[in-house]
């Protein structure tokens, strides 16, 4: 039996998440690596009606039809253009795609997961219900978000709620 | 090891015999009736024949007998497959030249040793 | 010895025994009108004994033993032991439904036999003619191993052309225990000149000893194959008492519960994993010779393209429009292959119908045209249901019975006429019958009764036989188990709605009626026309479209509720302001500056109101679900010639919409 101590510790420690670290608002967010597939500049979306204004529309994907959402709109923000430095974060949750628009896009940084602490009700812009958790990294502090909790079905239900069907379009004059 | 027609209507059973004499080394082809195989046979030369006997178009019995009647295939072993438990069909596959037969249902296992049997 | 895994070949040897199957269907129903060739007979017991064979060898026990006695009853017809009649070919065509049950349950690995097949199981025993089905006991070795067996084997001359070889008999033997050759002989059949010796002939004898202690089965097993081919006594070196001096040939199939012991492994349901599909070799080489061409003209467009002068303009033009030809045949082709004949649909209903006729005492002349029509694969699977529908429909409601028949002047035998064909984008399947026809006052009187339709209201024919496809509704006195229940015209008209369809009815009173259902050729792509609505792109199916026009101001009338509505032909169409119903700012809002396109669903129209008409384009539908969700009013989304994403218009939907508007 090998007796490294070195090894030893290697084998007790998690392996680090890698995660993307991005910027909305002056502040700093983690996005977990393997959930990312591609980080792009902004392109012309599509509109969907009866989707919240935060939900920009569809855009093309190489052939897939993909949602984009602006992560500033979702959290109450204002957005004051989309243009060439605009960011979006394509992320893929159980086989479905959707991104997010971001202000810009940091680095990827190694988080030790045993340094991840439950994150403390602050004010950030970012409800808490959508972070996984708070991490340091070289002095900075990384809130980490739960992407699946952004797109998941209560989301969709909150939505489907809020819309009414065709029907009831106002057909005012 | 050996070249091995199978002829047998019933797409699953070929797949079966193939399958298993291909993991045994052999060379197999396959035909889906009687007048299929005689021209495969007739292209090829093989070390076996394994034929099953209902077959549309043209049955394993008739086949054995134009197959007997190839030069090439006059003392090749050939085997009928057959779920027939009356002894008529066996003996009307032997008065057409069979070698022998294999009885259906036969596992994997059974198809190799008599395959080994008849090759020797 | 490791096993060899058999559960490969299960997907396989359960398709070919659904074909064989209905195979023996449409036998036994050929049979039953009449006809008399011998071909079914031998069709019908080739189907079922390729689906013992393959049941008992991959397994399927329970399948096996009930197939087993169904082929013997075939057997005893084959061989003109037994006739065939009409009560034969009922208890037949039961059997036919049993094994299909037992196969689905086979399939996915439930328990497989069930009072029912049992009892029916017995039933065909009890009709078999004294067969001696009980399986006979194999072939075991005898009492007491002797201490070994005298063998003489004199081979027969025509013995090497069976095949066989004495040599390898030989090394058979020795592996049961020590042979040793007493003598070796040639025999009398022998020519007496060397030279007119024929090589492909055996004149050689033999007489050994096998010592050991071997069963005699065993020693019996080598020469199994033997009898007639050879001379052979086997005797035993020791006295033993009760050997049984006839070999006894080992021709008994080992009975079908002895193979039980292999488990039957669960496997996929039939159904969208991983379904397959069967592809006619000429459209496979028709894919080839496409992607030929494509790779030609794109390999001639990057040579222009490499070095381009402006003096290759016309050679570009050149190679651009064979791309775009190329590419167009090469999408055909493809979808052609998700296509395939409406006949596997169509084959269900000769059985079905003679089913009914028996059930509802009805006689029904079923004539099927246009079988070869094809549609995508996805369409055929759920068009089946609706149809059946249609057809039970037809025969339980729809056509009266001998009686009424004659009564009215009518052939006591009624005709339903299936006709499939390709129309425009569509396929259309007609189901018609010359039957009574839709009974207009009991629809009315119906309808009243539940409130959807106000007492001496006068309805047109049209809105009529629109009444039937409301939820529940049922005319037939009692709902018979077969089309009255819970399954209604409404569920029809749904799942042919989610197929991008339309059903519609037409019928004459006493004459008949033809119902009418048009699907989209294909799911995946349409002809559409992208209308601009404001700074947005949406996508009307063309199919849908009646007419485009340009409405003046006067020609709106407002009505109660905020509605408006326009003078079209010869009707009231609602407007559907696309605008307002997809909350486009920048839009045209005043009429008379947009256009109106008459868009049509299951007869009903509605004018869509867009900014303008930017021209035609064929969209490849992709679903917004993949990623996203459905959304009210949009049928899917389609990617535009400049890679933008454009929405198409569900037609349907805004059609509903704006009657229910109108109607308000």
């Amino acid at each position: 039996m090998y007796e490294d101590p070195m090894y030893e510790d290697k084998r007790a420690a998690a392996p680090p998440l890698q995660q993307l670290t991005f910027s909305l608002a002056d502040e700093e967010y983690g996005v977990d690596i393997l959930v990312v597939r591609e980080i792009r500049s902004w392109s012309r979306v599509t509109r969907i009606p009866q989707t919240p204004d935060y939900v920009l529309g569809v855009l093309n994907l190489r052939g897939a039809i993909v949602p984009i959402m602006d992560l500033r709109l979702r959290f109450g923000l204002q957005r004051e253009s989309y243009g060439d430095d605009t960011v979006v974060i394509i992320v893929a949750i159980a086989e479905r795609l959707f991104g997010i628009v971001v202000d810009a896009v940091s680095d990827v940084v190694d988080i030790d997961p045993a340094a991840i602490k439950p994150v403390p009700d602050m004010g950030a812009v970012v409800d808490t219900r959508y972070l996984k958790g708070l991490a340091t990294h070289v002095e900075r502090m990384v809130m980490l978000l739960d992407v699946e909790k952004l797109m998941r079905p209560e989301d969709v239900e909150t939505l489907d709620a809020a819309l009414p069907a065709v029907q009831d379009v106002e057909v005012a004059a | 090891m050996a070249k091995i027609l199978a002829v047998d209507d019933s797409v699953s059973m070929r797949g079966m015999v193939a399958f298993t004499l291909r993991g045994a080394g052999h060379e197999v082809a396959e035909a889906e009736n009687g007048q299929l195989a005689l021209d495969v046979a007739r292209g090829s030369s093989f070390d076996l024949v394994l034929a099953d006997v209902n077959m549309p178009v043209m049955d394993g019995i008739a086949m054995v007998r134009e197959l007997r009647a190839m030069d090439a295939y006059k003392g090749v072993p050939i085997l009928m497959l057959t779920t027939e438990s009356h002894t008529e069909k066996k003996m009307e596959g032997k008065a057409a030249g069979a070698t022998g037969w294999l009885v259906k249902p036969f596992d994997p296992e059974q198809l190799l040793a008599t395959v080994k049997r008849v090759l020797g | 010895m490791s096993a060899v895994d058999l559960t490969q070949f299960h997907k396989t040897f359960f398709e070919e025994s659904r074909e064989g199957l209905d195979a023996m269907e449409a036998a036994l129903l050929a049979l039953d009108s009449g006809a008399t060739d011998r071909e079914l007979v031998h069709t019908i017991f080739r189907a079922a004994h390729s689906i013992k064979g393959g049941a008992a060898t991959f397994g399927f026990a329970d399948v096996a033993a009930f197939t087993h006695v169904a082929e013997s009853l075939l057997e005893e017809v084959r061989s003109e032991r037994r006739a065939v009649d009409s009560g034969l070919i009922e208890v037949l065509l039961r059997s036919v439904d049993c094994m299909r049950a037992m196969l689905e349950r086979s399939s996915q690995g439930r328990p497989v036999a069930d009072a029912e097949s049992e009892a029916l199981r017995v039933e065909l025993v009890q009709l078999v003619s004294g067969e001696v089905v009980a399986p006979a006991v194999a072939a075991a070795s005898l009492v007491a191993p002797v201490s070994g067996w005298n063998i003489a084997f004199t081979a027969l001359p025509h013995l090497l052309q069976t095949g066989n070889d004495p040599l390898r008999l030989f090394r058979e033997l020795q592996q049961l225990g020590r042979l040793e050759v007493v003598r070796a002989f040639v025999t009398d059949s022998a020519p007496a000149q060397l030279a007119e010796l024929d090589p492909s002939q055996c004149h050689l004898g033999w007489e050994l000893r096998l010592h050991g202690a071997v069963a005699r089965g065993d020693v019996d097993a080598v020469f199994d194959w033997l009898d007639g081919d050879c001379e052979l006594t086997i005797t035993p070196m020791v006295d033993a008492a009760a050997a049984d001096a006839v070999p006894q040939t080992s021709d008994v199939p080992v009975p079908p519960a002895a193979s039980a012991s292999r488990p039957i492994r669960e496997t996929a349901t039939a159904s969208s994993e991983g379904s397959s599909i069967r592809v006619g070799i000429d459209k496979v080489d028709a894919l080839i010779n496409m992607m030929g061409e494509l790779v030609i003209t794109q390999s001639m467009l990057s040579d222009i393209g490499e070095k381009f002068e402006l003096s290759q303009l016309g050679r570009l033009r050149d190679g651009l429009v064979q791309l775009e030809r190329a590419t167009r045949e090469l999408q055909e082709s493809v979808m052609r292959i998700r296509m395939l004949p409406i006949a596997s649909v169509f084959n269900r209903f000769p059985r079905l119908v003679h089913d009914l006729e028996r059930k509802l005492d009805k006689r029904v002349r079923l004539e099927l045209h246009g079988e070869h029509t094809e549609l995508d694969k996805t369409v055929l699977e759920k068009i089946g249901d609706p149809l059946v529908h249609l057809v039970r429909n037809a025969i339980d409601h729809g056509l009266e019975s001998p009686a009424q028949r004659k009564a009215a002047g009518k052939p006591e035998t009624g005709t339903l006429k299936l006709n499939a064909y390709h129309e425009g984008g569509n396929i259309v399947v007609q189901i018609s019958d010359d039957g009574a026809g839709l009974n207009h006052a009991a629809i009315v009187a119906k309808a009243q009764q539940r409130g959807l339709v106000a007492a001496g209201q006068e309805l047109s024919d049209a809105e009529v036989a629109e009444l039937i496809f409301q939820p529940g509704f049922s005319t037939a006195a009692q709902a018979t188990d077969l089309s009255g229940r819970g399954v209604g015209m409404d569920v029809v008209r749904r799942n042919v709605r989610d197929l991008g369809g339309s059903v519609g009815v037409r019928s004459a009173s006493g004459k008949g009626s033809t119902f009418t259902i048009t699907l989209p050729l294909t799911l995946a792509i349409i002809d559409g026309l992208v209308t601009a609505v404001g700074s947005e792109r949406y996508i009307v199916p063309l199919t849908s479209i009646v007419e485009s026009l340009r409405l003046r101001a006067d020609a709106v009338r407002k009505i109660a509720g905020g509605g408006e509505v326009f003078h079209f032909r010869d009707e009231y169409l609602p407007i559907m302001r696309l605008h307002r119903a997809f909350a486009c700012s920048d839009a045209v809002t005043d009429i008379e500056r947009g256009i109106v396109v008459v868009i049509e669903e299951d007869g009903r129209r509605v004018g869509l109101l867009v900014d303008d008409l930017l021209g035609q384009q064929q969209a490849v539908v992709k679903s917004l679900e993949a990623h996203y969700r459905r959304v009210q009013g949009i049928s899917g989304a389609t990617i535009l010639s400049d890679g933008s994403v454009a929405l198409i218009v569900d037609v349907g939907g805004v059609v509903r919409l704006g009657q229910q508007r109108k109607a308000a």
